[in-house]
């Protein structure tokens, strides 16, 4: 029994944070229709800058915040600088489908090799800022600690001020009319242009919380090569297909869902099987609902 | 305020699809274009209000150049289009999409306003804002999207093919309401419709295109007495 509610825990852990990284794919997705695989060095990268804040103010709190807001500009600076050339530059012909995904790739290699290269020196790391031993009920000793509660607090927080912005406010109005149908947004003088720059800040920010949230989870370490953050890149966007590409509810949904099937095997079965699983899960998923659990054609929700 | 073109061709790829069309609309004025399908009549309106570009020629309204703006620009100077097949977003809801139109306007007391006399026009929005634009009739929609519009506060309005899909009855009411909004908001119209009659029943002034070029232009009126006119638009 207590072996399954630790599961559970784990489970809904990871996949916040798969979560926070879908959230950040799904918004490039649909403010630009590009998968952004630079994504995972956007949040590394945010998370070296959350790092340097941490050994400059030692608060993870402040740290976390400026290292979203660095997040956030870096993401603004590669739509601005990178994307809009590449659109300006591509806009008709086979390539132009396909070449700002291949470019989100090698600006991926980019941020990784310059991380290595100026900051490849440095021995990173960030230690968790609240205990990671678990909570102790009558004796057990859960998996669940103080470190994975915040992680889920924090999550569910970004997604709660997330779905207001998205839902209650004008700049939200206009981030989800230019997704839907940008023509008829620019009519009614939506500037979409800029609202998309605000959709991959609001990604970067995501993203960056991604980093700062799974890297004291894990081991702490910071690397130019991290293989947490490939895992991060590669589960977040299993959660944000599964969850239709289209919908913030669904990217969380398939965050969560991933985190937790992902957390069973590892108990139940064998921690060799977590990859296959993750894509085992996906497969299924597009066989049986092909547009994602939640996307359908007209179903699309913020 | 006069909206001018003159000499506009605008091409597609390969295709001149609006050919050296000059026209003047007066203030006030409701202007039908009429045509035959790929008589350029979307192309036009489309390079008006900078959806699309032209290739040469000139357009102004009120002395503002229509022709280098971006569509979210022309809003702004009191230009506002609703592109063909009821522009409406069906993933919001009514109130989201009316609310749109006057995002970027500063006072939102004056669009709220605005707002009630667009549902005072259109009661039946009124009874459905918090629906998704999805779930309304076709008729509707396209109030919506003409409420949308308005929502800009427009003083040149420009409509593609309102009436396109509609009903016979629910054409006749949305019409009467376009009609009816020139008038009371002061508006100036430039409907582009293959339903001619209907078009020029209530229009000021109508322009015939054929194959990218004016071929006529006269008062509603008379286009509607016009034999030849009669024969090629109107069908009798």
């Amino acid at each position: 029994m207590f072996q399954l509610i630790n599961t559970f825990l784990i489970g809904i852990t990871s996949g916040s944070i798969y979560s926070l990284m879908a959230i950040a794919l799904v918004l490039v997705w649909r403010s630009t229709r590009v998968v952004n695989f630079a994504q995972a060095g956007q949040a590394l990268l945010s998370t070296y800058i959350g790092f340097e804040f941490i050994q400059r103010f030692h608060s993870f709190w402040i740290a976390l915040v400026l290292s979203m807001i660095f997040g956030a500009l870096i993401s603004a600076l590669v739509d601005l600088v990178f994307m809009r050339l590449l659109f300006s530059r591509n806009t008709q012909g086979p390539i132009a489908g396909v070449a700002p995904i291949i470019a989100t790739l090698g600006l991926l290699g980019l941020i990784r090799a310059g991380i290595g290269m100026v900051l490849g020196s440095t021995d990173a790391n960030i230690r968790p800022p609240v205990s990671n031993v678990g909570f102790t009920i009558s004796g057990h000793t859960l998996a669940f600690s103080p470190l994975k509660l915040l992680i889920v607090s924090a999550t569910l927080v970004l997604v709660l001020v997330l779905s207001l912005i998205f839902q209650r406010t004008n700049i939200g109005l206009a981030l989800r009319a230019s997704a839907y149908a940008p023509e008829i947004a620019r009519l009614a003088g939506v500037r979409v242009d800029g609202i998309r720059t605000l959709g991959w800040a609001l990604a970067g920010a995501a993203g960056a919380a991604a980093g700062m949230l799974q890297t004291p989870n894990g081991t702490g370490a910071l690397s130019s090569d991290s293989l947490e953050f490939s895992l991060l890149l590669v589960f977040g966007f299993i959660a944000a297909v599964i969850g239709g590409l289209e919908s913030l509810v669904g990217a969380v949904i398939g965050g969560l869902l991933l985190g937790l099937v992902l957390a069973f095997v590892l108990t139940y079965i064998s921690g060799s099987l977590v990859f296959i699983t993750a894509f085992v899960v996906l497969i299924l998923v597009l066989l049986i609902r092909p547009s994602g659990l939640i996307g359908t054609k007209r179903g699309r929700r913020a | 305020m006069t909206l001018i073109v003159s000499d506009l061709c605008v091409d597609h790829g390969a295709i001149r699809a609006v050919n050296g069309v000059s026209f003047r609309i007066e203030e006030g004025q409701l202007a039908a274009v009429i045509g035959a399908n790929g008589a350029g009549k979307t192309t036009l309106l489309r390079s008006l209000s900078g959806l699309k570009h032209s290739t040469s020629g000139h357009a102004t309204w009120h002395d503002y150049d229509l022709l280098h703006a971006k569509p979210e620009v022309l809003v702004r100077h009191g230009v506002s289009h609703v592109s063909e097949g009821k522009s409406v977003i069906p993933e919001l809801s009514v109130e989201e999409n009316l609310d749109l139109g006057a995002l970027w306007r500063k006072n939102p007391g004056e669009a709220r306003e605005t707002r009630n006399a667009i549902l005072e026009t259109f009661p039946r929005l009124g009874e459905r804002l918090s629906q998704l634009a999805d779930t309304l009739s076709g008729g509707e929609r396209q109030m919506l999207a003409i409420g949308r519009a308005l929502m800009s506060k427009p003083q040149l309005l420009l409509l593609d093919e309102p009436s396109l899909g509609l009903a016979p009855l629910v054409i006749a009411q949305i019409f009467a309401s376009i009609r009816q909004l020139t008038i009371q908001m002061g508006l100036t119209v430039v409907l582009v419709e293959q339903n001619a009659m209907s078009a020029l029943e209530i229009a000021d002034v109508g322009i015939v295109l054929n194959l990218g070029r004016v071929a006529v232009t006269n008062t509603a009126q008379q286009l509607i007495a016009d034999p030849q006119v009669r024969a090629a638009y109107l069908g009798y």
